[in-house]
């Protein structure tokens, strides 16, 4: 009977904690100053990208740095066919543009595993850049784009809402079979799909949803940013925060890469504005004091420091 | 016809040998020392704008300010992996895990290089005159300074050959390279040799940014854009292969001196065609088994 007390109580636990923060979050443009807003707008861009990231790469081990290219294909749709649709629309068809891309380069690195991987998906987004730069400067005569722009609050419950759909997919993700056979394929490949997982088509398709979310986060974005270009849309550093937001919130969860994109974003921000010219540096020594001393991330820190602090009790939390 | 030719190679080769050293550098790093450093650039930077001090302020000849800042890079780079490296290869618990962390913690280190010239050098693009005039090669004109760069290119290609075919500590890093554990059975240091790889990885990307600081601009952000580059070169020659490295740098070179010539602006879009093609068909490069 207790038992049963207990698991009740902690699924409402579980369920209400979320939502309440989401009410928060919902009403948040009502009583926080638009600064607030604008940079809970950027902390959701980071979150989307990070958590889309992990969806694909945290399981599998297979680290890509596609995500620029993604992102980045998501603010070209915004911004070719900003002028012509309604945003939603926009917004729709720059994730299915990413999602085929997805698709696309899914299926052409099958056969690549490590690091051949990591450097197909890094020049992916390198070669987009550099032929959209030679096509826009050769061949449609632009050198940037402007986007229509919409309100600060639009684009922030745009994000959000984009933010609500990716985790409610990223928790049925890991908590079906799916999640498990990719669990699999991260421990071992071969034996993965000897023991009847569809190794390709679950990658592929993984990977197509992790790339539909990061084009959203991108045609959102475009709507913010106003003007664009391909250096501004396609920028690598994009393909490198994701990875090391997640590590650095820890990826044996969910929340982890929630928790390392908003800590990352805030940091990145606070060091920008209180130190313009050394940014890059505190931001670079926090990075390895995080990698030499943080194995699991902050989230793995804070279970640690839990455990010490209730005494080895829940072991298993 | 023939002086367009003429050209066209020798324009690829120049490029080539400044390419083929900055990748011998990174195979260095990573097919031996497997740290992918992606701040191998900023050691090509530190190179170009340590010269380009001497130079301005000194007045101390490029190719003997190679002697300074060869050095100096190198022992950056060797304290970084005694250190560091080492540190975080004592802490993986498998060579994937360590290059995984590598690669992060020479992301760091990439921020941490750029802000620290930016800080001293100031973020403009910088550049400075020396053997300047033209040199007429059978009809084609180029400056004398990019055939002392292909020159010296070469030149320490060599030396560098000869050191790892001839010396002891050369053939221990080939040991190294192929089997680190092994290695270190047999009575290689093995912290010693990783750590001397790294270090050379870095001496060779100082030399190279010395070279490039003679024929072209440079600016505190330009090392990722050379990274990348020798990361192409790498893997087209082979990973963890010297001579691939070496070798795949002036063909690469090459490719982007026909490229320009036939449509400029299109250079970078063809190395990555040729090496995503490359990575797709035959992932252990042009000179691998």
């Amino acid at each position: 009977m207790g038992i049963v007390v207990r698991l009740l109580s902690k699924r409402s636990f579980d369920l209400g904690l979320p939502l309440l923060i989401l009410i928060l979050l919902a009403t948040s443009p009502f009583y926080a100053p638009e600064y607030t807003v604008i940079l809970l707008t950027s902390i959701f861009m980071y979150i989307i990208i990070t958590v889309s990231w992990a969806i694909f790469s945290g399981p599998t081990g297979y680290i890509s740095l596609a995500s620029a290219a993604f992102f980045g294909v998501g603010i070209y749709t915004s911004a070719i066919l900003g002028k012509a649709l309604p945003l939603p629309l926009v917004i729709f068809i720059g994730s299915l543009v990413s999602f085929c891309l997805a698709l696309l380069v899914g299926a052409l690195t099958l056969r690549l595993r490590g690091i051949y991987f990591v450097m197909f998906t890094f020049g992916l987004v390198e070669l987009l850049l550099h032929f959209i730069l030679w096509w826009e400067v050769n061949i449609t005569c632009t050198t940037g784009r402007v986007v229509p722009t919409v309100s600060n609050t639009t684009v922030y419950y745009l994000m959000l809402i984009v933010f609500v759909i990716l985790m409610l997919t990223a928790y049925f993700i890991r908590h079906s079979k799916f999640g498990l056979a990719l669990q699999s394929i991260g421990e071992y490949e071969e034996a993965a799909a000897h023991t009847g997982v569809n190794v390709t088509v679950l990658k592929i398709t993984i990977f197509a949803i992790s790339a539909f979310f990061m084009g959203a986060a991108g045609a959102i974005m475009a709507t913010r940013w106003t003007y664009i270009d391909p250096r501004i849309a396609f920028n690598p550093i994009i393909s490198f925060l994701p990875v090391l937001m997640a590590i650095f919130g820890g990826m044996g969860n969910l929340f982890g890469p929630v928790i390392g994109a908003a800590i990352f974003t805030y940091l990145e921000e606070f060091l920008i504005t209180r130190f313009p010219y050394h940014y890059m540096l505190v931001f670079g020594i926090i990075l390895l004091i995080a990698i030499l001393y943080l194995p699991d991330g902050l989230v793995g820190l804070i279970q640690k420091l839990w455990k010490r602090i209730s005494g080895g009790k829940d072991a298993d939390t | 016809m023939i002086i367009r030719i003429l050209d066209v190679a020798i324009a690829g080769l120049m490029l080539g040998g400044i390419y083929a050293l900055i990748a011998v550098g990174l195979s260095l790093q990573y097919g031996v020392a497997r740290v992918l450093n992606i701040a191998h650039g900023e050691f090509i930077m530190l190179g170009a704008f340590i010269s380009w001090s001497l130079y301005t302020i000194f007045g101390i000849n490029p190719l003997v300010s190679m002697a300074i800042c060869g050095p100096l890079v190198f022992i950056i780079g060797f304290i970084l992996y005694r250190t560091l490296y080492t540190s975080l290869r004592n802490s993986s618990a498998s060579p994937a895990v360590f290059e995984g962390k590598s690669l992060l913690a020479s992301f760091a280190l990439l921020f941490i290089i750029q802000n620290v010239a930016i800080l001293i050098w100031g973020a403009d693009i910088k550049g400075y005159s020396y053997l300047a005039f033209p040199v007429n090669l059978g009809g084609a004109k180029f400056a004398a300074n990019r055939l002392v760069t292909l020159g010296f290119a070469i030149v320490i290609g060599l030396v560098f050959y000869l050191f790892l075919a001839r010396t002891r500590l050369g053939k221990a890093i080939r040991a190294a390279a192929q089997d680190p554990s092994a290695a270190g059975l047999m009575g290689v240091n093995i912290n010693q040799v990783l750590a001397l790889c790294f270090g050379f990885g870095a001496l060779m990307a100082g030399l190279g940014g010395t070279l490039i600081s003679i024929s072209y601009q440079i600016q505190p952000t330009m090392g990722l854009e050379y990274t990348v580059i020798a990361l192409i070169v790498i893997v087209l020659g082979g990973l963890g292969s010297i001579q691939g490295s070496f070798i795949g740098g002036f063909v690469l070179g090459l490719v982007g001196s026909i490229v320009t010539y036939i449509q400029p602006g299109l250079s970078l879009v063809a190395y990555y065609v040729i090496f995503m093609l490359l990575l797709v068909a035959k992932p252990t490069g042009l000179m691998g088994k």
